[in-house]
């Protein structure tokens, strides 16, 4: 294709407005950001949508301790069968931790970032977080260290973190509001005592606020993670993202609340629902405003391994660790080239997306308001379509609309562990896969099944196979311009059409 | 007189630094507390510091060999809802 994106060149692409990653340009929504920023997450899967297809991460379950009670947090963490934060296999001491890093490290070349998650909160384990900080810096020099907290202890430790070469930390904030604090911490631990309710709420708010602050005014970045709880704080989170956004925070990551029966947690034992896909992808709407919003976490457990979304803890067991011969050293050149070609890959996928992108108001015409589209699409990484439909176990949603094509999410097709069936009578994994991509009319794999096929289309969701291996936003925005070529997207999606199986 | 570790502690590791007589220990299949050492925080500190910060409600006992922390003190489930939704799941 010939066409050029108009007004679309590098130069402009961050005044112009334009927040999505499919604009040309760039392709992450980090392209607002200072470039000293940007060059800090550009290869951190965490802070960088983009990034995340290509880098992985993993964290090191040393922190058992916590200094605080959540309502969504079950302090059993020893569940082998569930994929939420704070639940971990193994509990490691730093050196084993550190092992365990330079083994990963030697094993998946893609690795570029260390966290320590939990299942505690780490800075209420100083001495363990501390060690296997302080050990990485020095034996793994190549690898970027982040640490998350509640942020009770954080003004106490943040210049204890400066020492150690983290730039990146997360705060987990769920309010500004002690009211509504006191319906999400039963209690905290401070100054020697056990503080319960709206009392203990307002000291961890304060201290949040405060430790955000002073971090921020270090120069650490700073993303803050949101836990959205439909009735509780779903109203109130826009207040938050103002604020932290006020003091500093570089990205704000609203996340579903995770909470089933089985879990053991106040909310899934009292039925607080999470909220659905449209509720969340609605508040995240919101609350972007100007600021960054980030769409890809996929609430990974804290001992996780891999791409997100992947988990390969189980290749890395402590006992596995022990007996693997790790040259660190060849590893860490190994690596350099390893991710110096994806670095390649990627500016040669960038340049290319700014030769071919076909901007959709070329293609439809003028007169004609298309409707935006929610796509899914399955991918194992590298940003490409490159996964057949049944082994997908995510799927990557993206919409597109007359002006550009955004990542709004992810879904799971294997949702965290459930004691039992919880979904109905026999449901098929088809089925319930089906149930998973409510809302989209597309489904872009590499290959599909005869059978799937079928089922799909018959429930309104198109199967596209035709863009395997192409850039997934290219690819959807490509299906976009078909899909408004053909007339389908000059009304409303009609429930009696999906029926019909139109 | 003192306080006690059962087995249904999670081996979390905030209670061990807390201990102003250094009473507990790390042990398997979990952690101890000296009975010898320990002085129920007497003159140190107000609350005994490993029932304040303990997050697993039952897994210590006071010296009357009570929960120190008992069922729904904790989480806010009031304990005749957890068992009820225990029933439920285990039925299906």
């Amino acid at each position: 294709m010939e066409l050029k994106v108009i007004g679309q060149s590098e130069d402009n692409t961050a005044e112009s407005g334009c927040s999505a990653s499919g604009c040309g340009g760039s392709s992450d929504q980090l392209s607002h950001l200072p470039d000293h920023i940007r060059d800090k997450v550009h290869n951190h899967p965490c802070y960088s949508e983009e990034a995340h297809h290509h880098f992985a991460r993993m964290h090191v379950a040393v922190a058992p301790a916590c200094n605080i009670q959540c309502h969504y947090c079950n302090r059993k963490y020893d569940c082998a069968n569930e994929s939420r934060p704070g639940v971990v296999s193994e509990l490691l001491t730093p050196d084993q931790a550190v092992k365990k890093v330079m083994a990963v490290a030697a094993n998946i070349p893609q690795m570029t970032v260390l966290g320590i998650a939990g299942p505690g909160d780490p800075l209420a384990n100083p001495e363990r977080t501390f060690e296997t900080f302080r050990q990485l810096t020095e034996k793994a020099p190549d690898i970027k260290l982040c640490v998350s907290t509640n942020g009770l202890s954080l003004p106490d430790q943040v210049e204890e973190l400066c020492k150690h070469n983290i730039d990146h930390v997360t705060i987990t904030i769920n309010c500004v509001d002690p009211d509504v604090g006191a319906k999400i911490y039963p209690w905290i631990f401070w100054n020697n005592r056990r503080i319960k309710g709206r009392k203990g709420a307002q000291i961890l708010i304060e201290q949040q606020q405060k430790g955000l602050k002073m971090l921020t005014d270090r120069g650490i970045l700073v993303k803050v993670n949101s836990v959205m709880i439909p009735g509780v704080n779903d109203q109130h989170l826009e207040e938050v993202s103002k604020v932290v956004k006020e003091k500093g925070a570089f990205l704000h990551n609203v996340m579903p609340l995770i909470a089933e029966a089985e879990h053991g947690t106040f909310y899934g034992v009292m039925g607080q629902r999470g909220p659905t896909h449209d509720e969340l992808q609605t508040l995240q709407d919101k609350c972007a405003g100007d600021m960054n919003m980030m769409r890809h976490c996929r609430q990974c457990r804290a001992d996780a391994v891999g791409m997100l979304g992947e988990d390969r803890g189980d290749e890395f067991t402590m006992d596995k660790v022990e007996v693997m011969d790790v040259d660190y050293e060849q590893a860490m050149i190994k690596r350099a080239d390893y991710q110096a070609e994806i670095e390649a890959k990627r500016e040669a996928q960038k340049k290319s997306a700014n030769e071919t992108f076909i901007p959709l108001t070329a293609l439809t015409t003028k007169k004609k308001e298309t409707r935006p589209v929610l796509m899914a699409v399955a991918t194992s990484g590298g940003g490409v379509i490159n996964q057949h439909f049944g082994h997908a176990k995510e799927f990557l949603i993206y919409e597109a609309s007359m002006t550009d094509v955004r990542f709004i999410g992810h879904r799971k097709v294997d949702l965290y562990c459930s004691g039992g069936d919880t979904c109905g009578d026999a449901e098929t994994t088809l089925q319930k896969t089906i149930r998973l991509l409510e809302g989209c009319e597309a489904v872009l794999c590499s290959k599909i099944g005869y059978e799937p096929w079928e089922v799909l289309e018959e429930s309104g969701i198109q199967p596209n196979g035709e863009h395997a291996m192409e850039p997934i936003e290219e690819a959807v925005a490509k299906v976009y311009a078909e899909m408004a070529e053909s007339g389908q997207l000059e009304q409303q999606r009609q429930a009696d059409q999906l029926q019909a199986g139109a | 007189m003192a306080y006690e570790i059962i087995e249904s502690c999670v081996n979390c590791w905030a209670c061990e630094p807390l201990c102003p007589s250094d009473a507990i220990f790390e042990a398997r299949p979990h952690f101890k507390i000296d009975a010898k050492k320990c002085t129920e925080c007497e003159g140190d500190h107000v609350d005994p510091q490993c029932v304040s910060i303990c997050p697993i409600e039952g897994a210590i006992l006071n010296p009357f060999s009570e929960p120190a922390n008992p069922p729904g003190s904790l989480t806010g489930i009031p304990p005749e809802r957890m068992e009820e939704v225990m029933a439920e799941i285990q039925s299906r």
